[in-house]
């Protein structure tokens, strides 16, 4: 169990929205945080981020007591679904800031930017601007950028809602590519069973504010004694 | 999800701004409370401030009553004629008296309007002798409507242009009357923001100094401003000054307060780009009629600035750019402007980082919202002790330690930084909120804070709208008369300061190149300071 996520027995009220959530991502696999606009699916991977405090309750990952850690102390990469990139600065520096903050970069990082631009198909784009790039070239740098952070686990905030369905599909695959090539614990949040289906290997179902449901994917393609999960799969 | 550090920082930054204002405006105000109170009370209820505080108030009523009157018709043919031929310029235009220094535009109403002006040429020759007076009253009138009119048709031209295109189509569907698009369409949309342009309007006039200082000043068209000026420069009557000083802060403190409870209006067109198509306005009546109340107010707007430009080409101006006292004036100006700018960009920036550590605290208790209240409030703080006051204040805390001149350039610079804070946060605000809800969670999930985040991030991103407000608050410095007035001598000249004496002095033709020499200098701030950034109210 090397970046497992457990979310343990959190309370957190955002004005008036309470949210309680009890649920586990297990290591080195694939979860899919799914349910309706607003039942809380972005405020649970604000909490595994730490953009989010708990009331009450711990977040730990790989075993460790992460609960009151800065977002910049947890072993955690992000990719949102849009603006992960500083639109001023040059797509290396972008994935370069992931390294150090204060871009203090070895040779070696520089060869590491390389390698994972070239990872991600996008070989010599270090001095492009991202305005320069299209919407699936950005987030091709934001997974260049996670893949230098080496971080255990990657969060993901509805990374393809902003692309088409074709590229969406190759951005998919790219990402199953990198996740098992480094073996990390990814965390994705969607509303799109068809990306439930093609990446998830594990399924947490939110509804008002609480986990509805967790459980193995195959299962829970299978479930029918959930109404609103029903309605989710077969719109 | 800011660092403890930053967010301790933030607060810090927050409370070192709040408490020097506080301490500023606090030392100017507690002398005059301090100040022989016996003497004072008697000059509170005399026969001259009374009737000080009623001419106050009656030009403020009349000026904001006939900028609104005027505007109205003026911004419902603009809305009328979306295609009329130079709109975009006519409602840039519009956008101008307001960032013009006031005393340069009092020059240019005085060459249109005034003794030897064009108005009074022209009837002269026609053979009646002089009707138009521009001191006293009708002057200062004229000038506020000249001042407010534009903005107030910019904020109802914006009003108007919120409603759906479909508004328009839909009564013209109907078949509606100018009188019954006027009575259902245009008058709610207007009802809405006139109140608060309104109490803008009032509270500028209401506080009006230059104009009354230059157009009226007898005894019989004085406001409390120039009261409080003339009491301490010319009469010196300290107990007079401090009373005219407390009645001032009760009349902005009473117009704060009523438009507290009025929405403020915004001018912010969002129908860049989308067609209107008015049907109302394409007969060749509607349109002949628009037309001939658009080119009036523009004429009304546009005669003034070239008579500043043609008195200032006329005027020697290589002699005068190259004078000493221009020099020296401009140097003085410039050091001031630019501690003034530096001073409220620095202060906005403090606020608005203690703002956003108390918004980054989960439930921040009533200690923390009430150091945000206050953070907001300061800003606004000049607005209710306006400068002549503060400067009163500072006046009489000096002056028992010897002279005041050494201090008046930093007094000066510190209370012209106030008077700007309040529009360099209206021009930092959004877009510090719109960055950090861009860059906030990216920059905290890669650890960036502290210099590195601010070199590399927010520096880049917030670069012009910092040159925007910090090149506004240079001009604002640059072309105010109100701080410098108590202070102005022979030891501390700024460039107003020189306009201002070489009128007193007759020496008009200087005057006139001068104030042409200003406005340039203001008018390339304001170049620098939009530039590449497209009109939105286009």
């Amino acid at each position: 169990m090397t970046g497992g996520i457990r979310i343990d027995d959190v309370t957190l009220v955002l004005g008036s929205h309470t949210f309680r959530f009890a649920c586990d991502m297990p290591a080195a696999a694939v979860t899919a945080v799914i349910g309706p606009s607003g039942a809380g699916k972005s405020t649970l991977l604000n909490l595994v981020a730490g953009f989010e405090t708990p009331d009450t309750g711990r977040i730990l990952v790989a075993g460790v007591d992460v609960t009151t850690n800065h977002p910049s102390e947890r072993p955690v990469s992000l990719v949102f679904q849009d603006n992960n990139l500083f639109a001023h600065l040059d797509v290396a520096t972008n994935i370069g800031l992931g390294i150090s903050p204060s871009l203090k970069l070895s040779p070696t990082d520089r060869e590491a930017i390389a390698t994972a631009l070239r990872r991600v198909g996008l070989e010599g784009f270090e001095k492009r601007k991202p305005g320069t790039l299209s919407g699936g070239e950005r987030q091709r740098v934001a997974f260049a950028r996670a893949l230098v952070r080496r971080r255990p686990v990657l969060l993901l905030d509805e990374p393809f809602a902003a692309l088409d369905p074709g590229l969406r599909s190759s951005m998919a695959d790219l990402l199953l590519d990198l996740h098992r090539e480094t073996g990390n614990t990814v965390l994705i949040v969607t509303h799109d069973p068809h990306e439930v289906a093609r990446l998830a290997d594990h399924v947490i179902f939110v509804e008002a504010g609480a986990v509805a449901y967790q459980g193995a994917k195959q299962k829970f393609l299978l479930q029918r004694d959930l109404p609103a999960l029903t309605q989710f799969l077969l719109p | 999800m800011l660092t403890t550090a930053e967010r301790r920082r933030g607060l810090a930054y927050g409370a070192t701004v709040l408490s020097a204002v506080t301490l500023f405006v606090a030392m100017a105000v507690l002398p005059l409370l301090a100040w022989d109170t016996g003497a004072t009370e008697a000059r509170l209820f005399s026969a001259y401030t009374a009737s000080v505080l009623r001419f106050t108030l009656l030009q403020a009523s009349l000026s904001t009553g006939l900028s609104i009157l005027f505007a109205i018709p003026v911004a419902l043919a603009l809305a009328r004629q979306p295609r009329f031929p130079g709109r975009v310029w006519i409602v840039r235009l519009m956008a101008l008296p307001m960032g013009l220094p006031v005393l340069i535009g009092a020059l240019g109403l005085l060459g249109i309007w005034g003794r030897q002006g064009i108005v009074n040429k022209g009837l002269t020759a026609a053979g009646l002798a002089e009707p138009i007076s521009i001191y006293g009253i009708s002057g200062i009138l004229l000038a506020h409507v000249f001042f407010n009119m534009p903005l107030a048709v910019r904020l109802m031209l914006a009003a108007l242009e919120r409603l759906p295109a479909e508004y328009w189509l839909l009564s013209a569907g109907l078949g509606m009357r100018r009188a019954s698009v006027f009575r259902f369409v245009e008058w709610p949309a207007l009802r809405q923001v006139v109140p608060g342009i309104a109490g803008l309007i009032f509270m500028l006039c209401a506080t009006s100094f230059t104009l009354v200082l230059m157009l009226g000043g007898g005894p019989a068209a004085t406001t409390l401003e120039v009261a409080i000026y003339q009491s301490l420069r010319f009469d010196f009557d300290p107990p007079r000054a401090i009373a005219l000083a407390f009645l001032q802060i009760g009349v902005t403190g009473a117009i704060l307060a009523v438009m507290a409870f009025i929405p403020a209006p915004e001018d912010s067109g969002t129908t860049g780009g989308r067609t209107i198509r008015r049907l109302d306005g394409i007969t060749w009546g509607a349109r002949i009629g628009d037309a001939a109340v658009i080119l009036l107010a523009t004429a009304f707007l546009v005669m003034p600035l070239a008579a500043i430009a043609a008195a200032g080409l006329t005027a020697d101006l290589w002699r005068l750019a190259t004078s000493d006292a221009f020099a020296r004036a401009l140097w003085t100006s410039g050091k001031i402007a630019v501690a003034a700018a530096l001073l409220a960009v620095a202060a906005s920036m403090a606020i608005l980082s203690a703002r956003q550590a108390v918004a980054d605290m989960k439930r921040p208790g009533p200690l923390a919202r009430g150091f945000s209240a206050s953070l907001s409030a300061t800003s606004a703080l000049v607005l209710l002790v306006p400068p002549v006051v503060l400067g009163t204040g500072w006046f009489l805390v000096l002056r028992p330690l010897g002279p005041v001149a050494p201090y008046a350039p930093a007094l000066v610079a510190i209370i012209n930084a106030l008077m700007a804070l309040p529009f360099v946060m209206r021009v930092l605000a959004p877009a510090v909120t719109t960055h950090r809800t861009r860059t906030a969670r990216l920059a905290a999930s890669l650890g960036l804070s502290g210099w590195p985040r601010l070199w590399r991030i927010d520096l880049h991103v917030l670069a012009r709208p910092l040159l925007t407000a910090a090149s506004f608050a240079m001009a604002l410095s640059l072309g105010d008369l109100g701080a410098v007035a108590l202070f102005g001598s022979s030891d501390l000249t700024t460039l107003p300061w020189l306009v201002y004496s070489r009128l007193s002095s007759y020496r008009s033709n200087d005057a006139d190149g001068l104030a042409f020499l200003l406005a340039m200098v203001c008018l390339a701030l304001a170049i620098l300071g939009t530039a590449g950034r497209r009109e939105e109210n286009a």
